[in-house]
């Protein structure tokens, strides 16, 4: 006797409507998997989106029981409920077709908001040689490996409440780079996340944190940035010029 | 119930909004009782009178019940914000119940001393 589970998918644009499939349950399977059989076996005009499979480019977020996900990194078992299972195109992103949403207002948010890096030096210049022991790297590591997967901002209740907001993803990027010493004019930086729909807008309610699929915080950058409304600019740390870390003195 | 609408830090975040809200209109009609019962004698004893009302005395208690969650909830954004985070994720959730909790008993004080 096979196993099956009831998928309910949505299809069409923000006025279409979910339908249901009976997908046979197999072992290991993630949502992704799922989505592909649903695909290959029942409704080849589904439309979705994906690349490594493996966790690495993000692009297969959707919106999972009510949750957002990286759908190839979510085992089934960990979520189906009674036997059945809701995939929805994320929230905060008008839906393309199916489980595709456009991406374009997240990136152009992120670029509104200034948050992409600017540095001081040409290719002929050095290599800034930055510890990555002073508190400024820390900091910008802490928050560095976002991969622009929306996830946080689709599960952010402002973005849908505020149109302006840049949401956590590109606030959080601004704090890395407030703490990034090779980041030339920072004051303009972090004025930038203090204008309209900037960090002043995010009520903490941390739904980018619970959700982040790289365990990122972009609710703790959030309040970093503004407590920088007060404490002025984090400190960095000085260059140490000429150190190179070869990791000779790491612990083994 | 929307999953990501039922944990502590929304809890946090409408008790915050909600107790606020209530508070801007309460408070005023509390202190145009009270002008009016400084202003005027007659006007003081109607007024005490009024405040034995049992409806009026479950309002005083939500009053000071609110003005507890509100500003207890109020210390913890100002703690979110003002300072370092315990632990990436800490944002102080576990304040959340006993900012509650205090705030019951606070409305339970006032409840036993009117
Ligand atoms: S912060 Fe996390 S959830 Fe948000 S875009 Fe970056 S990786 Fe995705
Ligand atoms: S903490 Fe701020 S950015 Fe994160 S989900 Fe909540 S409102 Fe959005
Ligand atoms: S397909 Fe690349 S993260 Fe899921």
């Amino acid at each position: 006797m096979t196993n099956k589970i009831s998928v309910s998918i949505w299809r069409g644009k923000s006025d279409g409507e979910y339908q249901t499939y009976e997908v046979e349950l197999r072992e290991n399977q993630t949502v992704l998997d799922i989505v592909t059989e649903v695909q290959r076996q029942h409704e080849p005009s589904l439309a979705y989106r994906f690349a490594c499979r493996v966790g690495v480019c993000g692009s297969c977020a959707m919106t999972v029981n009510g949750v957002p996900r990286w759908t190839c990194r979510t085992h089934v078992n960990q979520v189906t409920k009674n036997n059945s299972l809701t995939i929805g195109p994320l929230r905060n992103l008008p839906v393309i077709k199916d489980l595709v949403v456009d991406m374009k207002p997240f990136f152009k948010k992120w670029q509104t908001a200034g948050a992409s890096f600017t540095g001081g030096k040409t290719r002929h210049d050095p290599v800034a040689t930055i510890s990555s022991e002073s508190p400024g790297r820390k900091a910008a590591d802490a928050g560095i490996e976002c991969i622009n997967c929306a996830v946080c901002y689709s599960a952010c209740d402002v973005v849908g409440w505020d149109d302006s907001y840049a949401g956590p993803a590109a606030l959080n990027r601004i704090w890395t780079l407030v703490n990034d010493e090779r980041q030339v004019n920072k004051r303009a930086v972090l004025d930038a996340a203090f204008a309209d729909g900037g960090c002043g807008s995010c009520h903490s309610q941390g739904n980018c944190t619970r959700h982040c699929p790289v365990e990122l915080s972009p609710s703790e950058s959030i309040a970093a940035l503004k407590r920088s409304a007060f404490m002025g600019l984090p400190k960095t740390g000085a260059v140490e010029s000429n150190k190179i870390d070869t990791g000779a003195d790491r612990e083994s | 119930m929307n999953p990501l609408r039922s944990h502590k830090s929304y809890l946090a975040f409408v008790g915050h909004r909600l107790s606020g809200v209530a508070l801007a209109l309460f408070l005023p009609l509390h202190f145009l009782l009270l002008g009016t019962a400084i202003n005027d004698a007659d006007a003081l004893q109607r007024a005490l009178a009024f405040t034995d009302h049992p409806l009026v005395k479950v309002a005083e208690w939500g009053l000071v019940v609110l003005l507890t969650v509100h500003l207890l909830f109020g210390l913890r954004i100002l703690a979110l914000e003002m300072t370092s985070w315990p632990s990436r994720y800490d944002n102080r959730t576990s304040w959340v119940i006993p900012a509650l909790v205090i705030s019951l008993l606070a409305g339970v004080i006032f409840w036993l001393q009117s």
